[in-house]
């Protein structure tokens, strides 16, 4: 092939180093990456800088010719640690004499890291991303500096992901900084980002070809300049066959090399051979890397299970291989291996007069002796839906031997209608539900989210359901729960309705979803309670005598709830407000926001998330109990907790590698002032331009304690000081898709497993947010320094309440806050109508920073507020009770 | 093209020969230092040579002219020193930017003076620009090796600050020398590249690193091609090597860069090395056949001397130049086809 080039590049550390034509691929050594090493981070972290330089010296003396130097995490101070370490390797001749690639997201740790080193380095990376006019002020830096630059194919619009797109941006890219800027053309490398092949998704099918023509097009055509990636990236999907992996990296770099790439980051322990790659292996992996053929990650896939890993592996313990089949079977489901699953199958066929017996025998004593270790304690959820997905992967299997048979019907044991009903989009729960009923043996019927009752009603008649099963998290879910119980009365249905969900509750289900259907409703508080209550209420023999057990149950408590909520007493909504929360107006701090109006966050990368995230939650919705780190060390969750963690952590990576989820947010920061006791005006200067309502407490207190309103926490007009308020959305998105695209490969695990850590980074986003808002954007607590436990433990100054939550439980608001932050055109959540937020993964809230404002819980509200409430928003009465049902005192 | 350019492209042009040596036969008193304007100093002054400019500016114009009869085309100012981080030993660094300006216009006014005369062979003026004191990428102390006693912004900074001043007195080119320590060559490339942005205007750079011993390496342990490469990101007028070595020991490598290059090269080498009583003693003849046999190679487009040279030395090898051609200018790209 022929390149464009006239010039070469020219490095330098102690020594030089200089590309030529006959130069051979520049290898990047990249141990001494915060986000690559896991070790290099901890020693970063723990301040063990010697122990930290020997992993630069063993990259060098490995054969690095650059090292890539990363302190991009969000618990250290990335540019004190980047000076240091570069000063540090500056006293290290036989380190420092390569040049080094500063690598960082963060102008001022470049910037700082070209400080501090003598010789010509290498910045890692800029882009289009944030528009011309930075990217050519950088590129002026870089050039003033003496450094050359990896461009990354990312531009306003995002990240380059097929061919053309790379093209369009690494010529822009190209024109800029040679004719705007001056920038020695050889001086540029060009990153054409390297993505996973073989992910299943079709829209990865290309990603290979792509970076290996887009090269090719960009080294023939942009003179002078380098083209280098990220090797690994190619092969992500094969984690844990190292044997596929190297074989993969050494094709892709055979094509990409002759195609112009001439660096790149490749851990050389992870390199084939190429013409060592055995035959078969390398036409499997040439098909994928090449897109040859439609079919070629699958046929890669199953050619990779024979495979023998690399001989860095470790070896795994098959003895149970040596077991008689049943046993194996079993193993196979306890631990959810699905390696071994369809040989056994196979020859459990073969061995059956029938293949359903297989499912009927071999597959159910395996299934039951899950469920006894279940219902023991002794297996936890995680490993129940493991268990699930090689159930799932055996019964594919033997489906077309079962219908070609068909002699005979088989019937499961139940048939249940799953779906989070009209206006949710919460479907965690409802999934984990699913999956345990149905390695159970029942049949789901799943609706999905977001499902009117006409077609929850119409469906449960059409396939003749056993049970149907309700799930929601926001409380409008309630009202949809109730209106279902009518109907399903109306329709004179006489199976049970279960219900589930974060909001729903034993009270709630008693009170007011109880009351509605004759039949039996039982609130199913998690899902190892689910397949004992469905047992019992579809078991023919005793299933009478359970439901009236049941309906006296929830009388009986229901009796009792009702009794003790009438012992509370309240005030006037007026007499409530006389005991507001007084803050003195004459001496509390205001901090003027450093920058008012309406802001965006787009392009953030997951992996500054990664910090605050708070693993607890994510726990409980595996129905694991108990505080994260604590959780892991557990005597008796503990080991599975690690094992969820651990593949959590995997996911993770995963995610964050092939950019699956993406964080998007936008908030603002404006003028205001409390009017009227309870409503917040807001202003852009001076000019009124949203009015959050906020509603206050009624219960009565003992004298001095305040019945609290979130306005009280804003200064009134009549303080004559001007006050500030925020209010924010941030939204993962993907995860849907995520999960789908596991369920399409019948891996409900990995599907549920999506949604729950999309959750995480939600709330990871939101607490980011917070800070930066805090300390930078309103810069009321600039010199903050709080640990990520202390965030996690709100210590914070300043509250971000979020509509639908115990301080303001009117989800009405969040269309306010909607409106002036024009949320759906910024980032596109939209809110359903139950004012759920799509996608599911988002939070909204307002932003509160005086140091007195707390979190909250309204309590129970009287009419007298209701009604006053409804004519300040000017809305209906109707509507208003309807919205603020959970917090009506009755 | 400015007039360098166009001198550089005819001849091998003749660099002055060391200023330090000089006043030294002078033996300059601590009153003789101080003047007038300095009778009240709080610190000793004597050995502040800079200052000199201003105390006794007709001794440096007298050292300038000489050098100009001998037949240097380049005369460098009288700043080694000039910059507050290295004034900062005399408690002087409000002085800066008179002893830069002043320095600057001396040095000028003589050139233009021998322009005037000889007009066939214009004159110019090179601001000096020293290492400072201080560096960058090492540690004073062995015990820390992550420290550093200065930065590359309080460098950066300080060379601003001398670049304006000589720019305003005149200087017509800038000559960053004895760079030791690159990434304070760099900072320096940095201030000025500031300066010409912001006053929008040219300066042809001249840039000289120094290689302390046999290893071949500058003192912050580069090799000359790895130094070379670390300073070309700024379009030089020449980049070469001067101090430390004599003549015949600085040959190897200026060949290492010479080819490697499409500025022009320099070399000011000292007058041999120090003798047992730290005198440089090799006389300008010795120094002259040294310097012939890089002439003869083709490998220098500006000649001069360092410590221990005077204008007897400047004036042969102002002689031995004159025989030989320029090296001649070579594009990047031929320069990788050589390798």
């Amino acid at each position: 092939m022929k390149v464009k080039q006239s010039k070469y590049m020219r490095l330098s550390g102690l020594e030089p180093l200089v590309l030529n034509e006959n130069s051979n691929f520049i290898n990047v050594g990249e141990r001494t990456n915060v986000a690559g090493s896991r070790k290099f981070l901890r020693l970063i972290k723990e301040e063990k800088f010697d122990e930290a330089l020997d992993i630069a010296r063993h990259q060098v003396d490995g054969g690095a010719q650059i090292i890539d130097i990363n302190m991009d995490d969000g618990l250290i101070d990335g540019k004190e640690s980047m000076v240091r370490f570069l000063n540090l390797i500056a006293a290290e001749p036989d380190i420092c004499r390569v040049p080094i690639m500063i690598d960082s997201s963060k102008w001022e740790i470049i910037e700082a890291g070209l400080q501090v080193v003598q010789g010509k380095c290498v910045v890692n990376s800029i882009s289009l991303k944030e528009g011309e006019e930075k990217f050519i002020w950088e590129a002026k830096q870089i050039k003033r500096y003496g450094a050359a630059v990896i461009v990354m194919a990312f531009d306003e619009v995002g990240q380059a992901d097929n061919y053309e797109r790379r093209i369009e941006i690494a010529e822009r890219s190209y024109d800029v900084l040679v004719n705007k800027v001056g920038f020695p053309s050889e001086d540029i490398i060009f990153d054409l980002n390297i993505f996973p092949v073989a992910t299943g998704m079709e829209e990865h099918r290309k990603n290979a070809i792509d970076f290996i023509e887009a090269t090719r097009w960009v080294r023939q055509n942009l003179e002078n300049v380098s083209v280098s990636g990220g090797v690994s990236n190619v092969s992500f999907s094969f984690r844990g066959n190292n044997g596929v992996r190297e074989a993969m990296h050494s094709v892709f770099l055979y094509y990409a090399i002759q195609a112009g790439m001439n660096m790149g980051i490749v851990n050389p322990t992870m390199l084939e051979v190429y013409d060592d790659i055995p035959k078969d292996l390398l036409e499997h992996v040439e098909d994928v890397i090449l897109d040859r053929r439609d079919d070629a990650t699958e046929r890669l896939l199953e050619f990779a299970e024979t495979v023998k890993g690399s001989k860095a592996e470790k070896t795994v313990d098959l003895s149970w291989r040596e077991n008689p089949l049943q046993d194996r079977i079993t193993h196979a489901l306890v631990k959810g291996l699905d390696a071994f699953i369809i040989e056994d199958i196979e020859q459990a066929r073969q061995e059956s007069e029938k293949p359903i017996d297989v499912i009927e025998g071999h597959l159910m004593i395996g299934m039951n002796v899950v469920g006894d270790l279940f219902g023991e304690g002794k297996m936890f959820l995680p490993q129940v839906v493991k268990s699930a997905r090689v159930m799932k992967k055996a019964v594919a299997y033997l489906n077309p031997f079962i219908e070609a048979e068909k002699t005979e019907d088989s019937e499961p044991v139940g048939k249940i209608l799953m779906a989070t009903v009209k206006g949710d989009v919460h479907d965690i729960g409802k999934n984990i539900v699913s999956v345990v009923l149905a390695c159970n043996n029942y049949e789901i019927v799943d609706l999905g989210v977001m499902v009117p009752p006409e077609k929850i009603i119409e469906t449960a008649i059409k396939e003749r359901v056993d049970a149907i099963g309700l799930s929601g998290l926001i409380t409008p879910s309630l009202d949809e729960m109730v209106y279902l119980a009518k109907e399903m009365q109306r329709e004179n249905f006489d199976i049970p309705l279960l219900i589930g969900g974060a909001t729903t509750s034993k009270a709630h289900t008693a009170v007011k979803i109880d009351t509605q259907y004759k039949n039996a409703v039982v609130h199913v508080n998690d899902a190892s309670r689910a397949v004992t209550v469905v047992g019992d209420l579809l078991n023919k023999q005793t299933a009478h005598e359970y439901v009236s057990k049941l309906k006296k149950d929830y009388d009986e408590f229901r009796t009792k709830f009702l009794k003790r909520g009438k012992e509370k007493s309240y005030i006037t909504i007026n007499e409530a407000r006389a005991r507001k929360y007084n803050i003195d107006w004459e001496t509390s701090e205001i901090v003027k926001p450093k920058a008012m109006g309406v802001q965006m966050f787009k392009q953030l990368s997951l992996k500054e998330l990664l910090p605050f995230i708070d693993w607890s939650p994510f726990f409980r919705s595996w129905d694991l109990h108990g505080k994260y780190p604590n959780i892991l060390k557990d005597n008796v969750v503990g080991e599975q907790a690690t094992v969820l963690f651990n593949e959590a952590q995997e996911m993770v990576q995963d995610i964050i590698a092939k950019q699956l989820l993406k964080p998007k947010a936008v908030f603002g920061l404006f003028e205001a002032n409390t009017i009227n006791d309870d409503d917040i005006s807001v202003k852009k200067k001076g000019e009124e331009i949203a009015v959050f309502r906020t509603l206050r407490q009624q219960l009565k207190k003992r004298d001095g304690i305040p019945n609290h309103a979130l306005a009280d926490f804003i200064a009134p007009e009549s303080s004559g000081k001007t006050d500030y308020i925020g209010a924010f959305c941030v939204a993962i998105f993907g995860a849907q898709e995520l999960a789908e695209s596991y369920k399409a490969k019948d891996d409900d695990y990995s599907a549920i497993m999506a949604q729950a850590i999309a959750d995480r980074f939600a709330e990871a986003f939101a607490e980011y947010l917070h800070k930066e808002v805090r300390t930078k954007h309103w810069g009321y607590a600039e010199n903050e320094d709080l640990t990520n436990d202390d965030l996690i433990k709100e210590s914070y100054k300043g509250i971000r309440p979020a509509p639908g939550y115990p301080a303001c439980p009117d989800h009405l608001e969040k269309e306010t806050i909607w409106e002036l932050l024009e949320v759906e055109k910024i980032i596109g959540v939209t809110l359903t109508e139950s004012l759920a937020m799509w996608p599911a993964a988002a939070v909204s809230g307002y932003y509160f920073a005086n140091p007195e404002a707390k979190y909250f819980g309204l309590g129970k509200i009287t009419d007298d507020q209701v009604k006053d409430y409804a004519e300040r928003k000017g809305i209906a009465l109707e509507k208003a009770r309807k919205w603020l049902h959970p917090n009506l005192a009755d | 093209m400015s007039d360098i350019r166009k001198a550089l492209k005819e001849r091998i042009l003749v660099l002055d020969g060391a200023m330090g040596t000089m006043l030294q036969a002078y033996k300059f008193t601590e009153e003789d230092f101080r003047g007038e304007r300095f009778k009240d100093y709080p610190t000793p002054l004597q050995g502040n040579n800079d200052l000199l400019s201003i105390t006794q500016p007709e001794a440096i114009k007298t050292i300038h002219a000489k050098y100009f009869e001998a037949g240097a085309d380049i005369i460098e100012t009288n700043t080694f020193s000039g910059t507050t981080i290295a004034m900062a030993d005399y408690q002087m660094e409000d002085l800066v930017y008179e002893l830069n300006y002043e320095s600057a216009k001396i040095a000028k006014e003589v050139a233009v003076e021998f322009t005037k005369k000889e007009p066939h062979k214009p004159r110019f003026v090179a601001g000096s620009i020293g290492p400072t004191n201080r560096t960058a990428s090492m540690s004073p102390d062995v015990n820390d090796p992550g420290y550093r006693a200065v930065t590359f912004n309080e460098l950066r900074i300080a060379y601003k600050q001398q670049v304006e001043a000589l720019m305003d007195g005149g200087a017509d080119i800038l000559l960053v020398e004895t760079v030791f320590d690159t990434l304070n060559a760099k900072a320096a490339l940095f201030a000025i590249e500031e300066v010409k942005d912001e006053r929008n205007l040219e300066i042809p750079v001249m840039l000289s690193g120094t290689i302390t011993d046999a290893s071949g390496r500058t003192l912050s342990g580069q090799t000359a091609e790895a130094f070379l490469i670390s300073v070309s990101h700024i379009p030089l007028l020449s980049v070469g090597f001067n101090c430390a070595l004599g003549a015949n020991l600085l040959q190897p490598h200026l060949e290492a860069i010479a080819n490697k290059t499409e500025f022009a090269i320099s070399a000011h080498p000292n007058a041999g090395l120090p003798n047992a009583f730290g005198e440089y003693d090799e006389s300008p003849e010795e120094m002259g056949e040294q310097i012939e046999a890089y002439l003869k190679k083709n490998l220098i487009n500006i000649i001069g001397g360092c410590c221990g040279t005077s204008p007897e030395h400047i004036r042969v090898i102002a002689n031995i130049a004159a025989k030989y051609e320029p090296r001649e200018a070579v594009t990047l790209s031929a320069v990788e086809k050589s390798l």
